[in-house]
């Protein structure tokens, strides 16, 4: 099979290539460029383009470097800060899966002929009826279902996650047992075109002026300010200015027309449904249907209803923006993007 | 499968004369150029007789000649140099390694036509008595599009007359007698990768009334004008390279320049939506530049590499992306997203290499626009 790995220059997908070449494939290696700014690994990520092009070398695989700057900021960065913008707490991976590794770079495979797609992702897939479905990695702590929900079987008949099955730990072995310069790379940072130094504040504040807020309780009533209201995620605690508060307060609903921030206790902070406008459901759940509202929460039981999620036991705010995935067991049922 | 090179303007393989002479100097031993003894005195004859042949391919003095890293470091020190004493003026099609130095500088940047000219009312616009330098490329890298300094010269003497001319001729330097047409420019840079000689050595070369401060400084080499101990088997294989062009230049460039014309009118013939960048009598003899509708350059580098064809798109990122064009962007807002192939000719190409991307590319772009076409169908 001719196979076009996306290389990000991390030591996951290093390992996807090099298994993909072992089991007899005709592999080539493409590096995105996606961001043209500044970066934690310099402009252009160029430190992680030249430790992608290394990998190709030392496993003897042609490598090039596709430019989708231009798509990634269209699609990626500028949803991104129109989302800040309005209040909403966008997950910048999930629109890029969403629209560059596997729409575009797909789309691209095919005009070059290239039979799949395959990236370092730590997820597996799974058939049900004769469709792919999307199932968690092996390597639990390490498993990006969540961000690749928006993958719907067609798609998924075209990818390869030969990590899937392994843990980090065996990946980082095999990477190193093959010599590979990413062996020991640290792990990539959350929003990759943010960069440590200057940070979201200073990202969004360059682009859409952040505008103070005020703070009230459920009942309407003034009690405190924030100094960017375009920075609050429902559900956060730390960073809200609270006179005097007693209790253990969060925001619990950002209105950027109103300028304020509603917020409340443990109490408020739980929903019985939590709206999400554009579910898509692949397939029904065979077993309990589950949850997972961010990339790192577990997944709790939820019934469908018209426009969104059901809880039968109290959930926690999803911030506007935000994922909600259906699980049955470990394979990805469905999802969509939490409204207010 | 054999390797047809077609990316010789990004750089072009050493000359035999070249590969021998740097060969024979690396394993003679030679001293540091600037030594009292005999082993020393060799390897500064040898700098010395390379700083000639040299001057001899740009018809130009010897103590012109200044030893350099390549094109770059020489663009640098002209531009960078004279930033100190003036506002700089360019075209908008430079190298990045100009146009980035005078954006540095806060300088000015002139736009071109859309067959890659230099705006020449633009440049009277540009020119005042303050401007110290003016740098236009004579042959562009991407594009290959000639531009006559004589006409740059005449603008520059009228409208800022005490501005010095640069240009970067290292794309030039491989193809046209740089006696005659680089004449009107005080500096000029040259690098020896592109002209059949080995990479990182490159001149400037300055008339006297036109040298620009140093900016590397330290043991005062090259006359103080580049510090650092000369690559003298560089210069030696920068020499023998200028000596065996200087030879057959005219002869070659002939022969290249038919062997690009069959290609280009070829493809042209095979290819719907193919057209070149600029005008052929405008252009560097072994340049063939196209935009080629309904395809992503990209994709047409990956297949014709898959193929054992070497070509580019236009100029690369570090990250080795192939960008937007800055130079077709400035000859035109839609150039700047075209698709663009470059099938760049050198000394050494053969009609075989011609022969094989006739055979290769129209069914790359036929397979490209077929695929794409049912991508956007489903």
């Amino acid at each position: 099979m001719r196979i076009l790995v996306a290389m990000s220059g991390g030591v996951d997908s290093s390992v996807a290539a090099a298994l993909l070449r072992d089991e007899g494939h005709e592999v080539v290696g493409v590096t995105m460029r996606l961001w043209g700014g500044p970066s934690d690994t310099g402009c252009c990520s160029a430190a992680d383009v030249d430790d992608a092009r290394r990998v190709a070398q030392q496993l003897d695989l042609p490598h090039f470097v596709f430019d989708y700057a231009d798509e990634f900021a269209r699609h990626v960065v500028d949803p991104y800060v129109a989302d800040h913008r309005a209040g909403r707490t966008p997950n910048p991976c999930i629109e890029c899966n969403r629209h560059l590794k596997f729409d575009r770079l797909l789309d691209h495979a095919y005009e070059l002929g290239y039979d799949a797609v395959a990236t370092g992702h730590h997820v597996r897939v799974a058939e049900r009826d004769g469709r792919p479905l999307l199932r968690r990695a092996v390597d639990l702590d390490k498993d990006q279902s969540y961000v690749l929900h928006v993958l719907d079987p067609e798609v998924l008949g075209r990818c390869r996650f030969p990590i899937g099955d392994l843990t980090k730990a065996d990946v980082r072995a095999l990477a190193a047992e093959l010599g590979l310069r990413t062996a020991a790379k640290p792990e990539s940072q959350d929003v990759c075109f943010i960069s440590r130094a200057h940070g979201r504040r200073a990202f969004l504040g360059d682009r859409i002026p952040l505008r103070p807020g005020r703070l009230v309780d459920t009942e309407g009533r003034d009690v405190g300010e924030v100094d960017a209201i375009e920075l609050v995620t429902v559900g956060q605690r730390r960073g809200l200015r609270l006179a005097g508060a007693a209790e253990r307060r969060f925001a619990i609903d950002v209105d950027v027309e109103a300028g304020t921030v509603v917020v409340g206790g443990t109490d408020d902070l739980l929903v019985t449904e939590t709206p999400v406008p554009d579910l898509v459901v692949h397939t029904a759940a065979r077993d309990e249907l589950t949850a997972q509202t961010s990339a790192h929460g577990r997944p709790a039981p939820v019934e469908l209803v018209d426009g969104g999620v059901r809880w039968p036991a109290p959930h926690t705010r999803v911030a506007p923006g935000q994922a909600v995935v259906l699980y049955d067991g470990d394979l990805v049922v469905g999802g969509g993007t939490a409204g207010r | 499968m054999r390797q047809t090179y077609l990316d010789h303007a990004a750089t072009t393989p050493m000359r035999p004369e070249a590969i021998d002479a740097v060969g024979d100097a690396q394993r003679t031993p030679h001293g540091n150029p600037t030594g009292a003894h005999g082993t020393a005195r060799l390897a500064r004859r040898w700098l010395e007789e390379a700083r000639e042949s040299v001057a001899a391919l740009v018809g130009r003095d010897p103590v012109e000649v200044c030893f350099t890293s390549g094109g770059t470091e020489a663009d640098d020190l002209a531009v960078s140099g004279f930033a100190e004493r003036g506002a700089i003026v360019c075209g908008a099609t430079e190298h990045h390694a100009v146009l980035y130095p005078v954006e540095r500088a806060g300088g000015r940047v002139v736009g071109v036509h859309r067959d890659g000219g230099i705006d020449l009312d633009a440049l009277a616009d540009a020119l005042d008595p303050t401007v110290a330098l003016v740098s236009v490329m004579l042959a562009n890298n991407e594009t290959g599009r000639v531009i006559d300094l004589d006409e740059i010269a005449a603008v520059v003497r009228e409208h800022a007359p005490d501005a010095k001319l640069h240009t970067d001729a290292v794309q030039a330097g491989a193809w046209l007698d740089l006696g005659t047409a680089a004449a009107a420019a005080d500096l000029l840079s040259l690098s020896a990768h592109k002209l059949g000689g080995p990479m990182g050595i490159g001149v400037l070369v300055a008339r006297r009334d036109a040298e620009p401060p140093p900016r590397v400084l330290g043991g005062g080499q090259e006359r103080g004008r580049r510090a650092g101990t000369q690559n003298v088997a560089g210069a030696v294989g920068f020499a023998a390279a200028a000596d065996a062009l200087n030879d057959d230049r005219s002869a070659m460039a002939e022969r290249v320049r038919s062997l690009r014309d069959r290609m280009e009118d070829e493809l042209i013939a095979a290819i719907d939506g193919a057209t070149p960048t600029v005008p052929r009598e405008h252009r560097l003899p072994g340049t063939c530049h196209l935009v080629i509708d309904d395809v992503a350059a990209e994709s047409m580098i990956v297949l014709l590499d898959e193929a054992g064809i070497a070509t580019s798109a236009a100029s690369s990122c570090a990250s080795g992306a192939a960008g937007a064009s800055h130079v077709l962007s400035a000859m035109g807002s839609d150039l700047g997203a075209a698709s663009t192939v470059r099938l760049s000719l050198g000394w050494c190409s053969e009609a075989s290499d011609v022969d094989r991307v006739l055979d290769v590319l129209p069914d790359v772009v036929r397979g490209l626009r077929s695929r794409r076409a049912a991508v956007a169908g489903s």
